[in-house]
């Protein structure tokens, strides 16, 4: 125990932690408040909502796997070129080349276990009824979040591009086309014509936004990556900041009134 | 061993179809909720638990069935399966004493806790770290034992057969089969995405809020599982699992044979209404012609839901009012459209309700 409170009375210690070792309520309250990163938690909590088997924890499980992914994927990035010329050969190379090379599998099994944890957490919020007031707000909040994680691991899908990839974003893209609409081959698309001209066309659907092209090619590989790496994790992270806040805001985890 | 082959023969050879699949999971989630008071008990639900362990093990011994189960982006969908599983099992558990609580008049387990307040520290970031811990080491593990998987460079020319979407996408992938890709692929999913932004605006029950229960919320907890379970993840199984080359239907032992052909004589209902009923030849007038499909269409959207307001879900008309019902309603009713379209194909081979490929609207 000297070491340890020869650490703790050092002035670099004491410069990072306020506060003592929190085993009283005035050092466990300073523990919380002043951490930035456990400052999203209140100083004490309901005992019913810290229960592993109200909340399963997979609201927070989604959470930590969303940061796991981001590291991750920032390695990955170092090694990964997002063309057509040399996306499959990086990926390989990653295999094969790179030292630990579990970081490929860490991202995609983290991937599809955030895809299994995020309808559980839904599963759970929905069975405890804390989608009712005042608590409707966030779990709109989450549905969307439920689409962008869904969206994340559809265009991180693609990357690799491999047979496996490539078709999978073909049968899910394909959709886009029937579109009512908006796509050319959807119901009244038809309908939308200058004269003769047609206004929705394979070259001007949504699929054709969504693909920059009429199939899945290098620019809708390009597409995919900015869309996986950047503005879809930009706009998850935006929404987790207000999900978890306005899990605060209306009262902390759900129990009965 | 030699027994379970006579198993697996039953099972591929007389059980498995798209028909009984479907209908032994809905007669599987109705025990569920019916049972719910003894299939929770720790004993039954630990021998479903080795029961269902020793038979995947068996399984596995079957190459085809372990074929398609060990491509490592289907492992997933087994661990989904069980963590949902024991997610429902600790649900129904609790729902189950909390209705006996209430029923006693009783405090529910939540209720018990609510006002007792405890430390964040440690009570709370202790639980966090160590299930941090847990996923990490999981996650270690999953990543050394399993390779993630790469295939041929993607070619334009070479397509798969069959060409799956990404298991959690499989379920609408599933249903391309009953309904369009502007229904299966766009609607649809527009709905199922609308519909629980929805819910928190139409459900008005103000009781289960904040605790498990079954008995207060029934209406809510059995249409939102049976979206779920059935119209989500059973058909993800069943996208996954059972369906092969030229999404034909394969048992769950057999080989993936690419020349396994179902025969396809469905038949429009603008066919079974003039050819069959009438004896007459198709009319040459589009609308004419799907006149019987646009009735039904209209009248199961605008003409069922007056009805069923006055009758079965009066009580919750009245609670939540013209708009409300209506918006509830009518996704209630497109969620349904899934299983009765299901029905109809089974029973009558029907191909669309309307069916105009000259606009690309069928239905
Ligand atoms: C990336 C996705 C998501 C993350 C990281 C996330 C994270 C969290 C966390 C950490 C909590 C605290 C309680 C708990 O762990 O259960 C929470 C609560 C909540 N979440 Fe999420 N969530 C996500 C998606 C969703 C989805 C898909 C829904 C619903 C459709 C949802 C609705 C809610 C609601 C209503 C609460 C408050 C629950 C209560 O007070 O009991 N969230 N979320």
């Amino acid at each position: 125990m000297s070491l340890w409170n020869w650490i703790t009375e050092t002035q670099v210690w004491r410069s990072i932690f306020r506060h003592k070792y929190p085993d009283n309520p005035r050092d466990q309250s300073l523990a919380v408040l002043s951490n930035v990163f456990l400052h999203l938690h209140p100083i004490k909590v309901k005992k019913s909502g810290v229960r592993m088997s109200f909340t399963w924890c997979m609201g927070g499980i989604t959470f930590f796997l969303f940061l796991v992914e981001t590291i991750t994927g920032i390695l990955l990035m170092f090694y990964y070129r997002p063309t057509v010329e040399w996306a499959f050969n990086d990926i390989k190379a990653l295999r094969e080349l790179a030292p630990l090379g579990i970081m490929r599998e860490l991202h995609r099994w983290g991937a599809h276990l955030m895809v299994i944890t995020v309808w559980l957490h839904m599963l759970r919020v929905f069975l405890t009824g804390s989608y009712k007031p005042p608590r409707e707000f966030n779990w709109n909040v989450g549905v969307i979040l439920l689409v962008l994680t869904l969206l994340l691991s559809f265009t991180g899908y693609l990357l690799p591009w491999d047979q496996l990839a490539v078709w999978a974003i073909t049968v899910g893209t394909n959709m886009a086309r029937a579109t009512p609409f908006l796509g050319h081959e959807g119901p009244g698309a038809s309908l939308l014509a200058l004269g003769d001209v047609q206004i929705v066309t394979a070259g001007s659907d949504v699929r054709f936004a969504l693909l920059s092209g009429t199939l899945v090619g290098p620019a809708a590989l390009l597409r995919f990556y900015v869309l996986h790496c950047i503005a879809i994790p930009l706009a998850a992270g935006l929404l987790m900041a207000i999900h978890f806040w306005r899990v605060r805001k209306d009262g902390g985890i759900s129990g009965p009134l | 061993m030699q027994y379970f082959e006579y198993v697996k023969y039953i099972i591929d050879g007389y059980i498995l179809g798209p028909v009984t699949f479907f209908f032994l999971s809905v007669v599987g989630l109705a025990f569920m909720f019916v049972f719910r008071s003894w299939w929770t008990k720790g004993s039954v639900a630990l021998t479903v638990l080795i029961g269902s362990t020793i038979f995947t093990f068996l399984s596995m011994s079957d190459p085809d069935f372990a074929a398609i189960v060990k491509k490592p982006d289907n492992i997933p969908i087994i661990i989904m399966l069980g963590s949902i599983g024991f997610c429902l099992w600790i649900a129904f558990r609790k729902m189950v004493i909390n209705d006996q609580l209430i029923e006693k008049g009783l405090p529910t387990l939540e209720e018990q806790e609510v006002r007792k307040r405890v430390f964040c520290w440690p009570d709370l970031v202790y639980a966090e770290f160590l299930m941090l811990l847990l996923v990490t080491i999981f996650l270690l593990w999953w990543a050394i034992v399993i390779k993630a998987p790469l295939e041929e460079p993607a070619a334009a020319s070479k397509t798969p057969n069959p060409s799956k979407a990404p298991w959690y996408f499989l379920g609408l992938q599933e249903m391309l089969v009953y309904y369009d890709p502007w229904l299966a692929g766009v609607i649809f999913p527009g709905m199922i995405v609308n519909g629980l932004m929805a819910l928190p605006y139409f459900d008005l029950n103000p009781k289960g809020n904040g605790y498990y229960t079954f008995k207060e919320r029934p209406f809510a907890i059995v249409t939102f599982l049976f979206g779920f379970i059935i119209l989500w993840v059973l058909l993800i199984l069943l996208g996954t699992f059972l369906r092969g080359p030229n999404w034909s239907f394969f048992g769950m032992y057999e080989y993936w044979d690419v020349h396994k052909l179902e025969a396809l004589t469905n038949v429009n209902l603008s066919e079974l209404f003039w050819n069959h009923l009438l004896e007459k030849p198709l009319p040459t007038n589009i609308l004419l012609r799907e006149a019987p499909g646009f009735i039904l269409v209209i009248g199961y959207m605008a003409a069922l839901p007056p009805l069923l307001a006055n009758t079965i879900f009066r009580k919750i008309y009245v609670q939540i009012g013209f708009w409300r019902f209506n918006i509830m309603i009518n996704l209630f009713l497109m969620m349904a459209a899934l299983p009765i379209k299901m029905l109809l194909r089974w029973v009558f081979n029907l191909k669309y309700i309307v069916g105009i490929p000259e606009w690309f609207f069928n239905i």
